[in-house]
């Protein structure tokens, strides 16, 4: 499919699985000679999106974009930049939008610590609820457990492992 | 005829969800038995609508009948009967009648399985089930209606998207839908239980099969979406953290938790609100994601056509429901009180765990996934979260989880012997190590990045733990054979779930890693009589036919032989098909399995001088990841059957506990 | 649990659903939500000389940018929404208070000269040079990813507008026109 009618569809909204398809990126033609700098290549382009398509990246896009993007790729790392170069290039010209991982920054902060701040809102939860328990029971968390308990443990315990 | 039989079956169906969401509910308010029972046969007559309706739509579907847009739209008669009849639910109208049947299977369920339950909270569940029905239907009728006709009908169809006529994506939403709506099944549980501001250990007995189902429906539906990725588009992926896969990952890390918790709701009478908190937010995440996917709000690679007004629509349905619910929530939940007590290091404990990192990772798929979205709404401009991204933040996340995995189901309940359980895993850690350093110094291997190592590591520790405790509770080697033998048979059909089902998780583990650390792949122009050499096999290329006739496709046909040291090992026949209508490419990777790994291989275009552009992968325990969820759903099955969990089983067990008492 | 922890999660719900709203608002209003803002506002338009499309006008060089008002064009035969703002950008350049006040220069993007031309032809040529940019190398420089495409250039040759897609005669009236106006003042 052609940019130019790939991209009115992106404007009409109309992306009935216009994108996903058999992908048939990387072409034997634009491979490096050298594995070790194909494999820098095909690594960078698992990192940066084909701006043209939604959610991939532009080692499995078959998107003109996309394949264009990997040759000049590939060229600047043969004329010696490294990952990092490369990549700025292409943030330099299209923005953090081009980054699949986007970089930790202020506008970013939420997103990368969000995680973080969600386990750790778990965690105190959890400590939260155990000390509520344990205050609102006394010390019977530490105490050993008395007759009714350990008759009671023993029922729950046949209970568990016979069913 | 049939399409209005059709509508005026889901108008009559909507009339019935309206009396079956009132009449039960009164009556379960006023303690009349006569209202409350109101509620099963408005089920079974809600079910029988709604199937009447879907098999009107399905036989237009197959008779052809191009007076009906929907078909029009999406069919065609050149199809093989098999896709006329998943084209049904390969659309958006369709899909949504398919959503409907399947919440009103679940809601019959209830009314002929449900006899032993109380009363009250039958009645309200059912209530509950009935109005998320009378939001769909609405949705259905209002904006969605499979059965608009045209006129004049066009002599035929515009067809089906050509990716979507594949036996895996065929099936893929039917199953992604039973597990989505069965987690209504936790959610109207939830809701009735908030409404009689009582949730008991028969509570959780009640809605934990439900969940099971479920949660195996959405294993496998997205084991199938992501087995079709792998051998249709082409180059050996099968995740791709999309939206769309996102929006069904969600409710199943939720539905996981869920799982999880409720055992400790019904085992020792805590983590009340937390379980049922999860009941919602799970089914919200399921209806989240059909807003998601329908509304255009965020575009993704695989979605329906985005209309803002269905957007509108289901953003207001999710507004009452998850809202209402969250709302019932905040009001009824700090009633709910918990039991049992218990220390952090124990199986309640580590159960508890597993839930806030399970929540956190469900979080953290959410948050990734609309992130861009806030980013915009608050003008700090446009940010793609992708792949890189997941894989950062959710790995650290499942890592400490898998190995408490291992650990927990070796600590009692209440208060757990940790040294003592990690002691008993001395054969499981023997075992990772041994992994791990083999994985490390074997020759295929030795190439492979060093966390190769520790995923295979991992995923060893998992599966040793997991068969130490087994061998514990049967006490293996331990006691007389006959006493194992004994112990073996009478363990409850729930703990083999369990054994089952993590082992299927450490199978799926050791599949990424392997796929993610070893995959070989060659990209080359290939004439017929060239061997491209991969991972110890030869792949010659034998010739291409063209022109092949499918059903509604021509096919380009390659023939690989593969021999490894010059024995014949396979014959490879990858295949690119292109549909006639709509006119489309697709391509069919040849794949040839040992349960190792696949040898892969795509056939692409011709570079114009005959040769062809083909892609040979080997792809190291792929198979492992989609084994390994069926053997989840496998041990999620056997659970299911566990005789605890079987209708009336909450009555028996109370009547079962009542002798035991008798006899103590 | 307390009261607030239970509230939490209606809250949070709540706290989406605008966001959804707002989201549905503006797609309901038709304000596409994939145009990708660029970077390149208010920056030095990238260096390019490409040689020319037609022989009748001159090729195209980043020098030349210098010292007047500068909308440069990416377009392609190929490119459909092209064809719909073609005669707007004919008429543009008709009109009296444009003349001398704006060059346009076109870049013919990832196109065959011959079908560049042919598109000229049938179509007229609105613009003062046309460079060709067959490996679209020049486009990726600019940030383009999708055609057509419009820069608009101040005198000291910084890039102070993009339109992403075709212009059509609201985006002329109301988005060029105005900045136009102001970057000759």
């Amino acid at each position: 499919m052609r940019l130019g009618v790939r991209l009115r569809g992106l404007f009409m909204g109309l992306m009935l699985l216009a994108v996903a398809g058999p992908v048939m990126a990387v072409q034997p033609d634009e491979v490096l000679k050298d594995p070790a700098m194909e494999a820098r290549a095909r690594a960078l382009g698992r990192d940066l999106r084909c701006m043209v398509c939604q959610n991939q990246s532009i080692d499995d896009s078959d998107a003109d974009l996309a394949r264009d993007l990997r040759v000049l790729l590939r060229q600047r790392l043969v004329a010696g930049d490294s990952d990092e170069q490369a990549k700025q290039y292409l943030v330099d010209r299209y923005g953090d939008y081009v980054l699949l991982r986007p970089p930790f920054k202020t506008t970013t902060l939420v997103l990368w610590l969000g995680p973080a701040a969600l386990l750790l809102a778990g965690g105190w939860g959890a400590v939260m609820f155990f000390r509520r328990r344990t205050a609102s029971a006394g010390p019977a968390g530490e105490r050993p457990l008395d007759e009714t308990e350990q008759r009671r443990l023993k029922r729950l315990l046949s209970n568990d492992r016979e069913g | 005829m049939i399409p209005e039989l059709g509508q005026f079956a889901l108008i009559v169906a909507l009339f019935v969800t309206v009396v079956q969401s009132v009449v039960p509910l009164v009556g379960a308010i006023r303690g009349d038995r006569t209202w409350m029972d109101m509620a099963r046969p408005a089920a079974l007559a809600q079910f029988a609508l709604i199937a009447t309706a879907f098999g009107a739509l399905m036989s237009c579907y197959v008779t052809s009948d191009f007076s009906v847009l929907n078909v029009v739209q999406n069919s065609h008669t050149d199809k093989p009967l098999i896709y006329k009849i998943s084209g049904v639910w390969a659309n958006h109208e369709g899909s949504m009648l398919l959503w409907v049947l399947i919440l009103s299977i679940y809601g019959m369920a209830v009314s002929v399985f449900g006899g032993n339950l109380p009363p009250g909270l039958r009645a309200r569940a059912l209530s509950v089930q009935a109005m998320i029905a009378f939001g769909f239907l609405l949705f259905i009728l209002f904006t969605s209606n499979p059965f608009a006709r045209v006129d004049p009908a066009p002599l035929n169809g515009d067809g089906l998207n050509p990716l979507l006529q594949d036996p895996g994506l065929a099936f893929h939403p039917p199953f992604l839908y039973l597990g989505y709506v069965g987690f209504s099944m936790a959610f109207s549980f939830a809701i009735a239980a908030l409404m009689e501001g009582r949730v008991d250990a028969a509570w959780a007995r009640w809605v934990r099969p439900w969940t099971l189902v479920a949660w195996c429906a959405l294993t496998l539906g997205i084991a199938m979406g992501s087995w079709w990725a792998y051998y249709t588009l082409g180059w050996g992926g099968w995740w791709y953290w999309d939206p769309v896969e996102n929006a069904s990952f969600m409710p199943w890390l939720s539905g996981t938790a869920l799982l999880h918790s409720s055992i400790v709701v019904e085992k020792r009478d805590t983590l009340k609100a937390w379980t049922i908190l999860l009941a919602i937010v799970t089914f919200s995440l399921s209806l989240l994601g059909t807003f998601l996917v329908r509304s255009g709000v965020l575009t993704s690679v695989h979605s329906f056509a985005a209309d803002p007004t269905r957007g509108v629509f289901v953003l207001a349905l999710l507004v009452v429901v998850t809202g209402g619910s969250l709302i019932l929530f905040a009001i009824r939940g700090p009633t709910l009180k918990g039991g049992g007590l218990f220390t952090p290091l124990s199986r309640e404990g580590s159960l508890l765990f597993n839930n806030v990192l399970m929540s956190t990772a469900a979080g953290t798929v959410l948050l990734g996934t609309l992130y861009p979205l806030f980013a915009d709404a608050l003008e700090m401009g446009k940010v793609s979260v992708g792949a890189p991204f997941f894989n950062a933040v959710f790995i650290p996340l499942m890592v400490p989880m898998v190995v408490t995995m291992a650990v927990a189901p070796l600590l009692s309940w209440k208060r757990g012997d940790f040294a003592g359980a990690l002691g008993r895993l001395k054969f499981a850690f023997a075992a990772t190590v041994a992994v791990a350093a083999g994985t490390w110094i074997a020759p295929g291997g030795g190439s492979g990045p060093l966390w190769a190592g520790r995923g295979l590591g991992l995923a060893a520790w998992l599966a040793a733990g997991t068969l130490v405790e087994w061998a514990e509770r049967v006490r293996l080697f331990r006691a007389p054979f006959s006493e194992t033998a004994d112990r073996i048979l009478r363990l409850p059909r729930s703990a083999y779930g369990m054994t089952v089902a993590h082992i299927g998780v450490a199978v799926v583990i050791a599949g990424i890693t392997g796929s993610s650390a070893w995959t070989q792949e060659k990209i080359q122009v290939m004439h017929p009589g060239d061997v491209v050499s991969l991972h110890g096999y030869d792949l010659r290329l034998e010739g291409t036919e063209d022109n092949l006739q499918g059903p509604n496709y021509s096919i380009l046909r390659a023939h690989f032989s593969v021999t490894s040291g010059g024995r014949p090992v396979a014959d490879l026949y990858p295949e690119k098909r292109m549909y006639r209508q709509p006119p489309r490419p697709t391509t069919d990777a040849a794949i040839r399995t040992n349960l190792l790994g696949d040898l892969y291989a795509v056939i692409g275009d011709p570079d114009g001088t005959g040769g062809f552009v083909t892609r040979l992968y080997f792809n190291p325990l792929v198979p492992w990841i989609f084994i390994g969820a069926i053997i989840m759903v496998v041990g999620g099955l056997v659970s299911l059957t566990d005789r605890r969990y079987r209708v009336g089983a909450p009555l028996r067990t109370a009547r079962a506990m009542a002798a035991q008492k008798g006899r103590a | 649990m307390r009261r607030w922890t239970t509230l939490l999660p209606a809250a949070v719900f709540f706290v989406l659903v605008a966001f959804f709203a707002w989201r549905l608002v503006l797609i309901t209003r038709g304000d596409a939500p994939n145009l990708i803002p660029s970077v390149m506002i208010d920056k030095p338009a990238p260096a390019f000389d490409l040689p020319p499309l037609v022989l009748d006008r001159p090729g195209v060089q980043a020098s030349g940018l210098q010292g007047k008002v500068t909308l440069i064009n990416f377009f392609s035969s190929w490119c459909i929404p092209c064809r719909a703002e073609h005669p707007l950008l004919v008429n543009l350049m008709n009109r009296p208070d444009i003349k001398g006040r704006m060059t346009l220069i076109g870049i013919d993007y990832k196109d065959r000269p011959e079908d560049g031309r042919g598109w000229l032809d049938r179509l007229g040529n609105p613009y003062d040079a046309i460079g060709m940019d067959r490996d679209g190398r020049v486009g990726i420089d600019f940030g383009v990813y999708g055609v057509p495409e419009s820069y608009l250039i101040d005198r000291q040759g910084r890039i102070r507008y993009k339109q992403v897609g075709p212009f059509t005669a609201e985006d002329i009236r109301e988005k060029l026109l105005p900045l136009l106006a102001e970057l000759n003042k």
